[in-house]
C-alpha cells in the first residue's frame, strides 16, 4: 500500500517541522531539561579525562603519537553522547510517545503521518544533539583541548553518528512489543560505549578482536572525531562516513517499511 | 505532501458522482488477529447530518470511528470519505476532519493555548490564523480565563470542553466524537449538548458515539444501533422506537417472592411482556390501560411507573441485558 | 476479626507485591545485572586498567587498578539500581497505577508501604551486590576474603540513596525532576565520589564535597573489606558505617511522612 506517503515523509516533508515546532514549545517550559543534557559528557571529560587521565599521563593517539589522556577521551565521549542521545531519543522515547503518550496518538489524527511523527523527533534530536555538540566544543576550547582547525568538523560528524544510530534504533523500535525488549538495546548500547576504543588505544586488543570491534558502528563515530580533533586526516575517514551514511539510510528504508502498519492499529 | 487537494479529489474513485454521501461504508470490516471488532457493515452519512452509533461496550463502535478517522487500516471492505479512500489519502482527509476521542489526548506539556495553536499548525495554519482561530475556540468552549493554565489543572469538563475546541481549529466539515460525554457531570454534558448543537446548525456534520441514550435522543438525526460488531437496527430515534418499542411502557414492582408466582396471569396484558428479576415491564401503547387490566386480574404489584418507551428501551431489546464487556 | 493480619505484616504483604512484580522482569534484570559488572570491569578494569598500571603515578601506590575499581564499582552500582527502584516504582504506586492507594484502602498503612518497598529494594541490592561480588572473585580482583563483608556494604551503600530519594519521589506527581537528580546527582556522584580514582586526586576544594555524599563512604567501606585494609584503620569504618545508617535513618523518616501524605492527599 502505498498509503500515508512515508517516502516523502521520511525523506522531509514539511509537516515533519510542525514537530520541530511543538518541541519548540514544550521547551519553552523546560530548557533546563536540554540544558542538562550538556552536562553528562562533560562530567565524564572531567571525571575520566583529567581526574582518572592524571593517573594515566599520555596514550598513543591516531597516528600513533602520544597525546594527553583528555584530549585523547574528550572525542570519544562527544561522539558516544551523540549514539546514546539519538539512541534514547530513537527508542525509548519514541515507542513511549507513539504507545502511550495521547499527544502522539492526537497527531496523528491531523494530516502529519507517523512518518512525519519520525522525522520530526528524529530532527528535534539532531537539533538537540547538534547543540550539544557545539557546546561540548566550547568546553574543549576552554579547556585547551583543541590542537588542530579539522575538530571543527567534529560537530557535523557527531550529527552523523546521531542520524545513524536514530534511524537504526528506530527501525529497531519498530520490532519492539514490550518494555522487556529494550533491555536488548541496552545489551547493545553498553557494550559499544565501553569497548569501542572510547577509552584506550584499539591497539590494546588482541588482532581478532581488534578486526571486530573495527567492524562496529560506533568505532567508526570514535575514530572519525578523533582523528579530526588531533588532526591526522586519513582515507579511512571517508570510510567511516560511507558506513554511518549508509547504516543511517538503511535503517530509515526499514523504518519507512515498518512505521505504518506498525503504529496505525 | 506534494499532491494539491484539488487533484487528490478526483472524480474516478469508485463513487456514484451523484452520491450525496459524506460517508459511504459497504462491508467494513477490521479484525484484529483472529478478533473480529467491525463484521461486514454498510451505512452513510449525508452532509449537514447528526448520525450516532450506539452500542454496548466492545460493540465496535470505536473501532468504526478510526477508520473513518484514517488512523486504522481496513482489514475489509471499502470506505470513502469525502469522496476520497482513507488507504490513498489519509492526509488530505484528516485535514477535513476534527477527531474528538473517547480519552483525551490533550498535549499534557503545554499550555491550554498553546495546544490549540500547535494543533492549528498541524493542519498547515499560519501562526497569524491559528492565534485568532485559538481566541474564538478558546471564547466558544468558556476557556477564555484558563487560557495560559497548564491542561492538567483542568477539570474533567473543561478538557472536553479543550478537546473539543481544538477539533475545531481546522474548521472541519466532519466532526467525530467517541463518546463526548462520558464520565462528565449533568452541568458539563449540557453544556457540551448546548455547544455540540450549534456546531449542527452552523451545518457541521456529527458522526458521534455513545452508550447514552439522552444523549442519542438529543443529537442524533439517525443512528444505528451496533451489536457484536455488527449493525443491528438503523434509523431516527423516534422511528426506531416505534419500530422495536410501544408508546409506553408500565413498570410493575411485586413484594418479594410474589413475582416467582405470577405464571401465566400476565398473558396478554401487553404487546410484549419482559420479566427482570426485580420487576415485569408491560410494553403498550396505552400504559394505564394495561395497569387497569392488571388491577381488573387481581394483581397487586407494589409499585406502578407508567412512561414514555425511550431509546433504552430499544437498545436492551437490541442488545439484550446481560452484561456484555 | 481477631484473624486479621497482624500489624506490622503489612510490610511482608508489600513486600510480596513488589515481589510479585518483579517475576515478570526477572530475566532481564539478572542479565543486566550480572552482564554490566563484567563489562565494566573488562573494559575499565582490565583495558583501560593496563595503561594505568603501566603509569608511574603513585597514586594507587601499588594496588592493580582493576583491584582499585572492582570495589568502588560495586558501590556504585548499587547506588544507580537502588535510586532508580526508589523514584519509579514509587512514582507509580502513588501516581501511575495507584496500586500503594488500593493497598491504603486495606489494613496496610503508609508506614508499611515505605518499609515493605524499602526492605524489597534491601533484598534487591542483595542479589545485585552478590552477583558482582562473585564477578570481581571471577576476575581475580579480590584481595580478602572479607570481600564477603562488601555485599551488605555495597547493599546498605544503595539503600543509603533509596531511602531519601523514595522520600523525594512521593513528592512528586511526574517523573520530570527525577531527570535532574540522575543527571546532577547520581551520575556526578558516580563519577567523583572515588569510583575511579582515589578522591584525594580531585583538587583539594572540592574534595570535602565528596565526604558528604553516602557514596564516597559505601565506597571507601566496600573498598576497605574487598582489599582487606579494614583492619588496619576500624575507626574509618566504623563512621562510613555510621554516615550510611544515618542516610537510612532519616531518608526513612521523610519517606514515611511524605508518603503518609501523599495517600492522605489522594
Amino acid at each position: 500500500m502505498t498509503a500515508f506517503p512515508l517516502t516523502t515523509g521520511l525523506l522531509g516533508s514539511r509537516r515533519s517541522l510542525r514537530l520541530i515546532e511543538r518541541n519548540l514549545f514544550v521547551y519553552k517550559h523546560g530548557w533546563i531539561i536540554i540544558l542538562s543534557g550538556f552536562f553528562e559528557p562533560l562530567f565524564y571529560l572531567l571525571s575520566i579525562g583529567f581526574g582518572l587521565g592524571a593517573l594515566i599521563g599520555s596514550i598513543a593517539g591516531p597516528g600513533g603519537q602520544a597525546i594527553p589522556y583528555q584530549l585523547f577521551v574528550a572525542p570519544a565521549l562527544l561522539a558516544s553522547s551523540a549514539m546514546n542521545g539519538a539512541i534514547t531519543e530513537a527508542t525509548f522515547n519514541f515507542f513511549f510517545k507513539l504507545n502511550y503518550n495521547k499527544t502522539f496518538e492526537a497527531i496523528l489524527s491531523t494530516p502529519l503521518s507517523a512518518g512525519d511523527v519520525a522525522v520530526g523527533e528524529l530532527g528535534w534530536a539532531l537539533i538537540r544533539g547538534g547543540l550539544y555538540a557545539v557546546g561540548f566544543m566550547v568546553v574543549m576550547v576552554v579547556l585547551g583541548l583543541v590542537v588542530s582547525p579539522w575538530v571543527i568538523l567534529a560537530v557535523p560528524a557527531a550529527l552523523l553518528i546521531g542520524f545513524a544510530f536514530g534511524a537504526v534504533g528506530m527501525a529497531a523500535t519498530s520490532f519492539m512489543k514490550t518494555w522487556q525488549d529494550f533491555d536488548l538495546i541496552q545489551l547493545v548500547v553498553l557494550p559499544l560505549f565501553l569497548f569501542s576504543a572510547t577509552f584506550y588505544p584499539i591497539e590494546t586488543y588482541p588482532e581478532v578482536l581488534r578486526v571486530i570491534v573495527q567492524l562496529t558502528p560506533l568505532y567508526q563515530g570514535v575514530d572519525l572525531i578523533r582523528s579530526l580533533t588531533v588532526g591526522v586526516l586519513s582515507p579511512v575517514l571517508l570510510f567511516h562516513v560511507a558506513y554511518l551514511l549508509v547504516m543511517g539510510f538503511a535503517g530509515l528504508w526499514v523504518v519507512a517499511r515498518r512505521l505504518d502498519k506498525l503504529l496505525l492499529k | 505532501m506534494s499532491t494539491p487537494l484539488a487533484t487528490a479529489i478526483a472524480p474516478d474513485l469508485g463513487a456514484p458522482a451523484s452520491s450525496p454521501s459524506l460517508i459511504l461504508a459497504r462491508g467494513l470490516t477490521k479484525r484484529f488477529g483472529e478478533f473480529t471488532a467491525v463484521d461486514a457493515i454498510d451505512f452513510d452519512v449525508a452532509p449537514g447530518e447528526s448520525f450516532g452509533f450506539l452500542g454496548p461496550n466492545g460493540a465496535g463502535k470505536t473501532s468504526t470511528m478510526r477508520m473513518i478517522g484514517c488512523v486504522s487500516p481496513l482489514s475489509g471492505g471499502t470506505l470513502q470519505i469525502l469522496g476520497l479512500d482513507p488507504e490513498a489519502h489519509g492526509p488530505q482527509i484528516r485535514a477535513r476532519l476534527g477527531v474528538v476521542p473517547q480519552q483525551d489526548t490533550l498535549d499534557t506539556e503545554l499550555t491550554v493555548r498553546e495546544n490549540l495553536l500547535i494543533y492549528g499548525r498541524y493542519f498547515g495554519l499560519s501562526r497569524a490564523e491559528c492565534a485568532t482561530r485559538a481566541d474564538e475556540l478558546l471564547e466558544f468552549a468558556q476557556l477564555g480565563e484558563r487560557a495560559g493554565d497548564q491542561v492538567e489543572r483542568l477539570s474533567g469538563g473543561m478538557k472536553r470542553r479543550l478537546t473539543i475546541a481544538r477539533s475545531l481549529i481546522n474548521e472541519p466539515d466532519v466532526l467525530l466524537l467517541d463518546e463526548p460525554t462520558t464520565g462528565l457531570d449533568p452541568q458539563a454534558r449540557h453544556l457540551l449538548w448546548d455547544r455540540l448543537y450549534r456546531l449542527k446548525q452552523r451545518g457541521v456534520t456529527l458522526v458521534l458515539t455513545t452508550h447514552y441514550m439522552d444523549e442519542a435522543e438529543q443529537l442524533c438525526d439517525r443512528l444505528v444501533v451496533m451489536d457484536k460488531a455488527k449493525i443491528v437496527a438503523e434509523g431516527s430515534p423516534r422511528s426506531l422506537i416505534e419500530q422495536y418499542s410501544t408508546r409506553e411502557v408500565t413498570e410493575l414492582r411485586f413484594a418479594p417472592g410474589v413475582q416467582e408466582t405470577l405464571d401465566g396471569q400476565l398473558d396478554g396484558l401487553a404487546e410484549r411482556i419482559e420479566r427482570l428479576p426485580d420487576r415485569v415491564l408491560l410494553y403498550a401503547d396505552d400504559g394505564e390501560a394495561a395497569v387497569a387490566a392488571a388491577h381488573a386480574r387481581g394483581l397487586q404489584p407494589e409499585q406502578v411507573l407508567v412512561r414514555r418507551s425511550s431509546l433504552e428501551d430499544v437498545f436492551l431489546r437490541l442488545t439484550g441485558r446481560s452484561l456484555i464487556e | 476479626m481477631t484473624a486479621l493480619a497482624h500489624p506490622r505484616s503489612g510490610i511482608g504483604r508489600v513486600f510480596e507485591h513488589r515481589f510479585m512484580q518483579y517475576r515478570r522482569s526477572y530475566r532481564a534484570s539478572i542479565f543486566s545485572s550480572f552482564l554490566t559488572p563484567v563489562l565494566f570491569l573488562a573494559a575499565m578494569g582490565v583495558g583501560l586498567g593496563s595503561y594505568v598500571d603501566g603509569s608511574t603515578s603513585p597514586a594507587l601506590a601499588g594496588l592493580s587498578y582493576l583491584a582499585f575499581l572492582a570495589p568502588g564499582l560495586l558501590a556504585a552500582t548499587c547506588m544507580q539500581s537502588a535510586a532508580f527502584e526508589a523514584a519509579f516504582p514509587i512514582m507509580s504506586g502513588l501516581v501511575w497505577s495507584r496500586t500503594f492507594h488500593a493497598m491504603h484502602a486495606t489494613p496496610i498503612d503508609g508506614r508499611d508501604i515505605v518499609l515493605g518497598n524499602f526492605a524489597w529494594i534491601g533484598a534487591r541490592m542483595v542479589l545485585v551486590a552478590t552477583v558482582f561480588t562473585v564477578i570481581i572473585v571471577l576476575f581475580g580482583a579480590a584481595a580478602s576474603p572479607l570481600i564477603v563483608l562488601a555485599i551488605p556494604a555495597a547493599a546498605l551503600t544503595g539503600l543509603a540513596f533509596a531511602a531519601p530519594i523514595m522520600a523525594f519521589a512521593a513528592t512528586q506527581r511526574t517523573p520530570n525532576k527525577f531527570n535532574a537528580v540522575f543527571r546532577f546527582g547520581i551520575t556526578p556522584l558516580f563519577l567523583f565520589s572515588g569510583t575511579f580514582y582515589p578522591v584525594d586526586s580531585l583538587p583539594a576544594a572540592i574534595q570535602p564535597l565528596a565526604w558528604v555524599t553516602p557514596l564516597y563512604h559505601g565506597v571507601a567501606l566496600t573498598r576497605a573489606l574487598s582489599l582487606g585494609t579494614v583492619g588496619g584503620a576500624p575507626g574509618l569504618a566504623l563512621i562510613h558505617l555510621a554516615v550510611l545508617l544515618a542516610f537510612i535513618a532519616v531518608g526513612l523518616w521523610f519517606a514515611y511522612r511524605t508518603v503518609g501524605k501523599t495517600l492522605l492527599r489522594g
